[in-house]
């Protein structure tokens, strides 16, 4: 079985972002830039289905800016075995990159196709399932296991009261969790190797879509800061300062 | 808890903008390191040693190593685990030829890796640190048949490999080893005697440890002339390679000490231990001496090291705590107090260890960089320059760069008041763990001596001749541009303070000895400062340069711009002070009789 990863480029998890002064957006210039957590998480899931047999190819595909290629270098050095890097300097929005990715799965012709939840900078929690609706294929967001078994995968879902299992029928869209696993880190051999892993570079046109963006920010401003916090004695205090701030009734 | 991160963006521009990798990419070995495997080496090198080894750093300085009955040692929590993936991660093998399972990076990458583990775990950087410099001697003067049965698990990491030199009478004096070498009819030999302080020579991170040990055969003369170099290792090793009996070599007991407390410091006791001749009989300092310069340069990157990490953690400090206000007024007017960072004494200390730290990271990389091309140059003149100059630099990287570093690891403990001298805050871990850089691997005393002893007279002082005209190539395309021109002029009379003294010292230390080792440190100290001045004069050239083509990246630019002028401003004025206490000479020094201290 094929695997096919998603992966975007990201600022970095450990950068405290800033705002851009005129509100349009959050400052990148110069900023630190990895591979957004919840894919890392992905490309590590279909290592493992690779090293246990089951999966028998890992693609991974970006689609961004050129850099994005250090990105997917990044994943080939984890283990990943060859790359797309579809280019386009506008931002990226989820319809497009679903879109995008819907195209390359028919190319592709995946069993699995395994994705971040969110991505770390937008947080937008939607192109797994926009994807998974584009190609008609069944979902298991929000994973925290993965089991393939045959031609079905079982997926445990993290949901509000608990964990949830659906089984699904390959192919399908999965989208990681945090708990799904601890992604590890890139070994010097495979780095080396990872030089001379394929890395095929596309455009969006090539797809036929078009990645002009559709939404219109009206403004970027910082969250409101935190002001500081006291110290009760009593849960009687607490609940008093509670209904003083019209928290409670 | 302190934290590290890996200084990716600054080596980076190391690399590319002062040592200009892509220049030597004609080299073997360094076609693999092209930019963007550079690049991710540094940045997964960086990740592996932020994410598995500094978490234990500061419950590996706590918990510290344990020597039980039967001898054996178990290093803290998480140190086999953490070994276990650096060995997976095949990290080790960074330098190593590729002939035994190495990726034949360049030294100066290798460099990177050392530098970034020394600083988020120097204990645990010295299991593998020790374990390269090891496979160096071996490498240089082993038979091909020890570099056969030994080197690959070396390489790999399965085992590790330690240095004995260091006896209870013989320190700084190798002269002294008493540790005797029997030879066998079957061409092996029985070691017999103690060494200690001996760093990783038992733990339980790998399957074997090789011990290198100086010692002498029956006849040999009772001087340095006298000692030979020998593999002993801890298993035997059986011709297909297995693992055979135990020797006869044994951790007798392990050190309390002040830092590196995660580091086994071992008495080793050697009773008639199998050990096999790594090169000719009585060449064996000279064989260990091939392991020791890699090894002196490697302390030189641990001194910048504790500095980088204690700095990175002052800096943090410093914005957070909030302390008086600032001498010009208010910066912080919405809370009680501004941050440290306002108050000049505090950017005194941070400034200080910024201009020490971004020098040293030049001057350690660009000295990798010698390293390979000593090997490594397409011609013999290039080869001859390269090792001219690393062996001139080498003392003054492990001399300056550690007396340095334990400075400003105090430096930066200094910017957390009472709170770093407090355990938990892990900075006064750092001062500790780099205090131990300045005495091993020879004494910053006698790094001085072998300086201004040895390095200055060698060839008839062919290398710091061609160091002073490199400095000179360099003063002159730094005045060429008005920008750079202050701190080319300043570089200038800085290496003239440094001309002067080696003038002062070759006339005065001829005819009275003492006057050179009196000299000898504010030398060193001496050449340390116009070495940092010379790689900051290169990368403020290199920063307009890169300003000029419109980088992207100008408060990177900048900020090195305002790092190499207060490095001018403050480090330039102490040469002629190191000058005139170079030539007060020895008379004061020596003229107390040695009964009146
Ligand atoms: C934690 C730790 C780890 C170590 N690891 C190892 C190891 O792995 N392998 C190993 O073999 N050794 C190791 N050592 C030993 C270390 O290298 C020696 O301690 C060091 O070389 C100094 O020797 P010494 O302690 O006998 O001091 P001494 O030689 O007695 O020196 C004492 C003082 O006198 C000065 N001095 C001595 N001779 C001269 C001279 N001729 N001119 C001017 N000044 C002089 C020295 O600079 C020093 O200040 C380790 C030591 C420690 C503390």
């Amino acid at each position: 079985m094929k695997i096919l990863v998603p992966v975007k480029r990201v600022v970095d998890y450990n950068v405290k972002v800033r705002v851009k002064s005129d509100g349009t957006g959050v400052d990148l210039a110069n900023v630190k830039m990895s591979m957004n957590p919840f894919d890392e998480i992905a490309v590590e899931e279909a290592i493992r289905l690779k090293e246990k047999g089951i999966a028998t190819e890992i693609v991974v595909v970006s689609i961004g800016v050129q850099q994005s290629q250090e990105t997917l270098r990044t994943a080939l050095a984890m283990g990943a075995d060859r790359a797309i890097l579809v280019v386009t300097d506008v931002t990226t929005e989820s319809l497009t990159v679903a879109k995008i990715l819907a195209k390359v799965a028919a190319e592709e012709q995946p069993g699995l196709i395994i994705l971040g939840k969110q991505a770390i900078d937008d947080d937008a929690n939607q192109t797994g399932q926009m994807l998974a609706a584009l190609l008609g294929w069944p979902q298991g967001t929000f994973a925290s296991a993965v089991v393939p078994n045959g031609d079905r995968v079982a997926v445990t879902r993290e949901v509000d009261g608990g964990l949830e299992t659906v089984d699904l029928k390959l192919p399908a869209v999965v989208t990681t969790d945090l708990r799904l696993n601890e992604p590890r880190y890139a070994s010097l051999p495979n780095i080396m190797k990872a030089k001379s892993k394929p890395l095929a570079s596309k455009t969006p046109a090539d797809y036929g879509v078009d990645p002009t963006p559709r939404l219109t920010i009206t403004k970027v401003v910082e969250p409101a800061k935190r002001s500081a916090g006291t110290k009760v004695k009593t849960v009687d205090e607490l609940i008093e300062k509670l209904k003083n701030a019209g928290a409670i009734a | 808890m302190p934290s590290y991160r890996a200084p990716v963006k600054d080596t980076l521009f190391v690399l590319q903008s002062v040592c200009k990798l892509d220049a030597h990419s004609n080299l073997p070995g360094f076609a693999d390191a092209t930019p963007d495997v550079v690049q991710a080496v540094v940045e997964e090198g960086g990740k592996f040693c932020e994410g598995v080894l500094a978490p234990i750093n500061h419950s590996g300085d706590l918990q510290g190593c344990t020597r039980h009955a039967d001898g054996s040692v178990t290093t803290p929590d998480g140190f086999k685990a953490a070994y276990d993936a650096f060995v997976e991660g095949g990290w080790g093998t960074l330098m190593a030829p590729s002939d035994y399972g190495g990726q034949g990076m360049p030294h100066i990458i290798g460099t990177v890796f050392q530098e970034f583990s020394a600083s988020a775990n120097m204990a645990f950087a010295m299991y593998p640190g020790l374990n390269e410099g090891a496979q160096a001697a071996i490498m240089a003067v082993g038979s091909p048949e020890l570099k056969e049965r030994f080197l690959p698990n070396m390489v790999h990491g399965r085992w590790t490999g330690t240095m004995n030199l260091t006896e209870p009478q013989c320190g700084t004096d190798l002269g002294l080893i008493r540790t005797r070498a029997e030879p066998q009819a079957d061409g092996s030999y029985k070691i017999s005697g103690t060494k200690i302080f001996i760093s990783a020579g038992e733990h339980d991170l790998s399957e074997n440890i090789i011990h290198l040990v100086l010692a002498k055969t029956p006849d040999a003369p009772d001087s340095v002339k006298g000692i030979s170099l020998f593999l002993v290792p801890k298993f035997l090793v059986n011709a297909d390679g297995t693992l055979g009996a135990r020797n006869g070599v044994s951790c007798g007991s392990i050190e309390h000490k002040m830092g590196i407390h995660a580091n086994a410091t071992c008495v080793m006791n050697y009773d008639g231990a199998t050990g096999y001749l790594l090169g000719e009989e009585m060449k064996g300092l000279r064989a260990m001496f091939i392991m020791m310069n890699a090894a002196r340069l490697g302390v030189g990157v641990q001194g910048l090291a504790q500095a980088e990490v204690a700095y990175q953690n002052a800096v943090t400090y410093a914005r957070d705590r909030l302390q008086g206000r600032a001498l010009t007024g208010a910066k912080n007017p919405d809370a009680k107090a501004d941050p440290l960072m306002v108050h000049p004494d505090v950017r005194r200390m941070l400034m200080d260890g910024r201009a020490f730290i971004e020098g040293a990271r030049a001057l350690i990389l660009w000295g990798g960089l010698q390293v390979d091309l000593a090997h490594k140059a397409a011609t013999p003149e290039e080869r001859e320059l390269a090792d001219d100059l690393i062996s001139l630099l080498t003392p003054v990287i492990k001399g300056y760069c550690t007396d340095k570093g334990y400075e400003i690891a105090t430096t930066s403990q200094q910017v957390y008041g009472g709170h770093g001298y407090i355990a938990e805050w892990g900075m006064e871990q750092f001062v500790r763990d780099a205090r131990i850089a300045q005495i091993y691997e020879g004494t910053n005393g006698i790094q001085a001596m072998d300086l201004v002893g040895r390095k200055l007279a060698m060839n008839g002082g062919r290398g710091l001749r061609a160091y002073l005209g490199l400095i000179a190539e360099n003063v002159a395309s730094g005045k060429a541009d008005p920008r750079t021109e202050a701190l080319a002029t300043g570089l200038e009379k800085a290496a003239g303070e440094l001309q002067a003294a080696t003038m002062w010292l070759m006339q005065n230390g001829m005819t009275n000895p003492d006057n050179a080792g009196a000299g000898a440190t504010a030398y060193l100290h001496l050449m340390g400062i116009v070495a940092l001045g010379e790689m900051w004069l290169r990368m403020a050239i290199a920063s307009h340069a890169a300003l000029d083509a419109g980088s992207s990246d100008k408060p990177f630019f900048e900020a090195k711009l305002i790092t190499a002028r207060y490095f001018a401003e403050r480090n330039f004025p102490d040469c002629g002070a190191l000058r005139r206490k170079i030539e007060a000479g020895s008379a004061a020094m020596m003229a107390m009789p040695a009964e009146a201290f």
